[in-house]
Formats: structure tokens, C-alpha cells, sequence
């Protein structure tokens, strides 16, 4: 298997202790082969613990920091069905984000380090939440495009190898697909609006479709720990592979909507059979990643307000705790 | 993981609420299952995060919410020993039974 070249044992263990090493090993790699599930309690391969818990602590910080370009809206969203639709959303984000952190402190990290590492500015978070959302449009640009490459990425990770991540997904899926849908609601019926709000739809597919592709991660022959994730069963299709699913499911949700997408190089290549797009630019990715986008510092920031100003809250639930367990005990 | 003395100093000092187990009975006449985990100082606040976390959509008539520390689990390490006992007991199985096939209702 591909992970023995990751796996150097340390040199100080003792016989026993080397033998429990190659058991557990063994073991997990029978499960991996088996296409089967590790749980929390399973031997793991150090590896394999830390790709995981950076993978979901990630995509927990992502769906915490997602709410943001949302909840932005909502108090200028334009009737209060649509109020109480964005809240409805924002709130999943918030539960998304609770699931997998959640799956993330399995595998032995607490919540609160995650937390602190995320305001502390050491965690990473995709890309895509540090575009800011300047129009009504961008709500429906986010649901349709942004999680609709979410959705394409995630359905494949229900099948993660690792029990708990898969779990959290199955149950963020079922979800994202309303996300979705509102999303696509929002620019059919811009679509469909004065000539002006069509364009104010148009715009919004224009800037988000570019970041939108970028979700899925680096090109194939850039990204170095794809090929373990797979062997490890939990990724299950290369980056190229997802985003080029996702551009022909676009191309024919675009025409309904009326609008087009920016790219004037898509098309389905009969070799392959595959959807192909035009170049994207991957140094904004990476500037983007590294905290140049045009609003990283403004999302730390608010987050660490968020986390700060709740701090009395939680303080004062865990001191009115710890009163009533006294009165009961004295009782 | 352990965190570096440095980076416990820059944090302000909280109690970490403890951790508890979600379990959910969607309708009436299933049994509770459980749905997943979250954070809570007490029971009465477990109870109210659930809900809002395991049933925005209609998912539950009824929660419980169990103290993660206070669940007694099997060893992982011994589950080939701890489970053996029904292993080569086919007998237990209406299928082991054959020679009943084609009577009908039985």
C-alpha cells in the first residue's frame, strides 16, 4: 500500500510495542482493502489521523466562516419570506460547521484548540469565503454555483473511510440541497426580472464562477496529497475529475436560468468524455489561500468579535451549571 | 495533541463544556437513535442545543441527551474475543433449517 512510505515506525519502541504497531497496521490496511469503515477507536496510522483532522477541521472552519457573506444579507434581503429562507441557511451553515467539528475532536483534538487556531489566524478555510457578496445576486451566485460545487464535492465524502466524517456528510447533504435550489431560485427569478436585474444576475454568475471551479483544489499534477487521500479511501475522485463533472451539470442548469457562464472554452471532449474549461488563475488561488484575499482579514475579524463578545454567555451558562449541580447536591 | 505552554498563556481562561451524546426518536413507536454529538454545561442546555442542532427539520417527537463520559463501551482492541460466542453458531438462524422448504407457513 501506498501509506507504508508515510508510515516510519520511531526507533525507540520496544518489541511489544512494535508488534502492536505492525497488528494495528495490518488491520487497518485489511479494513481500508475491505473498503469498510475506522472508527474513532481503531488503530490508525498517524498519517492518517492528522490528513483527517486537517481535512475536517478545515472543512468545519469553512461552514463556520460560510456564514458570513450570508448573514450579511439578511437584513437586506428583499421580502421576509426570503428573510426567514437566508436564516433558515445561515443556521444549517452554523450546524454544518458543529457536525464536523464534532467528527474533527474523534480523532483526539478539542474543540477549543480548533477554535483558537482558527481566530489565531492558523487554520486554514476555502478560499471561496474571502469574496465578498456585493449584491442580492451573489445569495443566489453562492447557492447555486458555491454549493452546488459543495454538494458535488461532499456527496463522494459520505463514503469517507473514516465513520464519523462520513456520517456528518450524509447529514450536511441532505441539507445542501435546499441551499442549492434557493440559490438557483434567486437568479431565475432575476433572470426573469428588468432587464436590470438580469444583469445584476449575470454579474454575480460572472465573478462566482471562476472561485466557484478553484473549490475542488489545485490542478491533479499539483496536489500532492491526493493520490494517499484516495489510496486511503477518502477521497474517492481527483480535482480535475469533480470539477469537470461540475462544469457539465452547470452548462445545462446555466441555460435554464437564461444567463451564461464566463467561459467561452467549455466544451465536452469526445476522447475523454469529459467537460473542459478555460484556464483559471491559480495565483489568486494561492494568494487568496495565504490570506490575500480581498476579505480574509475582515472574516477573522469578525469571528474573533463573534467568539469574544460571546465569551459572557458562555461564562455565565457554565457558572449558572455549576450553581444548580451544587443545589442538588446539597439537596 | 497537546498545546504549547506559549499558546495557553495568549487564551483567555474557560472551562471547556462538556461533551454529550444526542440520541433522537424520529417518530413514535421507534426506538431513540442516536443522531450525534455536541458541547453543553448541563443537561437542560444539552437538551435545548439538540434540538436546535438534530431536529431543524421536523426529525424528532423526543430526546435524549447522555453525558459522553458516562457511556461504557466494549474494548476495540479485544472485539475478535469479545464477540465470538454466537461465531459458529448458525443454529441460532430460521435459515440454518432447511428441511422445512416449500411447507408453507412455517
Amino acid at each position: 500500500m501506498a501509506s507504508q512510505n508515510l508510515q516510519s515506525v520511531p526507533a525507540e519502541l520496544s518489541p511489544e510495542e512494535l508488534e502492536r504497531e505492525q497488528a494495528g497496521q495490518a488491520y487497518f490496511d485489511r479494513i481500508i482493502s475491505e473498503d469498510s469503515r475506522i472508527e474513532p477507536r481503531d488503530w490508525m496510522p498517524e498519517a492518517y489521523r492528522k490528513t483527517l483532522l486537517r481535512q475536517i477541521s478545515q472543512h468545519a472552519h469553512s461552514e463556520i466562516i460560510g456564514m458570513q457573506p450570508e448573514a450579511n444579507w439578511i437584513t437586506r434581503a428583499p421580502s421576509l419570506k426570503r428573510k426567514a429562507i437566508l436564516m433558515a441557511k445561515v443556521q444549517d451553515e452554523a450546524g454544518h460547521g458543529l457536525y464536523l467539528y464534532s467528527a474533527a475532536e474523534t480523532l483526539g483534538q478539542s474543540r477549543d484548540k480548533m477554535t483558537s487556531d482558527l481566530i489565531a489566524g492558523k487554520a486554514r478555510y476555502s478560499s471561496i469565503f474571502n469574496y465578498p457578496a456585493i449584491s442580492w445576486a451573489d445569495m443566489g451566485a453562492i447557492g447555486w454555483l458555491v454549493d452546488g460545487a459543495a454538494i458535488c464535492n461532499q456527496v463522494p465524502l459520505c463514503r469517507a473511510s473514516y465513520g464519523p466524517y462520513g456520517r456528518a456528510m450524509v447529514r450536511i447533504c441532505k441539507e445542501e440541497s435546499f441551499h442549492q435550489r434557493q440559490g438557483f431560485e434567486i437568479l431565475l427569478e432575476l433572470s426573469n426580472g428588468t432587464p436590470a436585474q438580469k444583469q445584476m444576475a449575470q454579474d454575480a454568475v460572472n465573478r462566482w464562477y471562476a472561485p466557484a471551479l478553484m473549490m475542488f483544489g489545485p490542478p491533479d499534477d499539483d496536489s500532492p496529497n491526493s493520490k494517499q487521500s484516495m489510496a486511503w479511501n477518502i477521497k474517492r475522485f481527483s480535482n480535475d475529475e469533480l470539477r469537470s463533472r461540475f462544469v457539465g451539470m452547470m452548462v445545462e442548469q446555466v441555460k435554464v436560468l437564461g444567463l451564461t457562464l464566463p467561459d467561452k472554452d467549455i466544451r465536452f471532449n469526445e476522447e475523454t468524455k469529459k467537460w473542459e474549461h478555460g484556464p483559471l488563475d491559480w495565483n489568486e488561488f494561492k494568494d487568496v489561500l495565504a490570506g490575500k484575499g480581498p476579505c480574509n482579514a475582515q472574516r477573522l475579524e469578525r469571528r474573533r468579535e463573534a467568539h469574544d463578545d460571546g465569551a459572557w454567555v458562555r461564562e455565565a451558562a457554565a457558572e449558572y451549571a455549576r450553581k444548580q449541580a451544587e443545589k442538588e447536591y446539597a439537596a | 495533541m497537546t498545546t504549547s505552554p506559549a499558546n495557553e498563556a495568549n487564551e483567555p481562561h474557560e472551562t471547556p463544556w462538556s461533551l454529550w451524546e444526542v440520541f433522537v426518536r424520529s417518530s413514535r413507536g421507534l426506538s431513540h437513535v442516536h443522531a450525534g454529538s455536541l458541547h453543553a454545561p448541563d443537561a437542560a442546555m444539552a437538551l435545548r442545543n439538540a434540538r436546535d442542532l438534530y431536529t431543524r427539520r421536523n426529525e424528532g417527537v423526543s430526546i435524549w441527551v447522555v453525558p459522553a463520559d458516562a457511556i461504557s463501551s466494549s474494548d476495540p482492541d479485544s472485539k475478535g474475543s469479545f464477540f465470538e460466542s454466537p461465531q459458529g453458531k448458525d443454529y441460532r438462524h430460521a435459515t440454518y433449517y432447511t428441511k422445512s422448504e416449500g411447507v408453507k407457513h412455517l
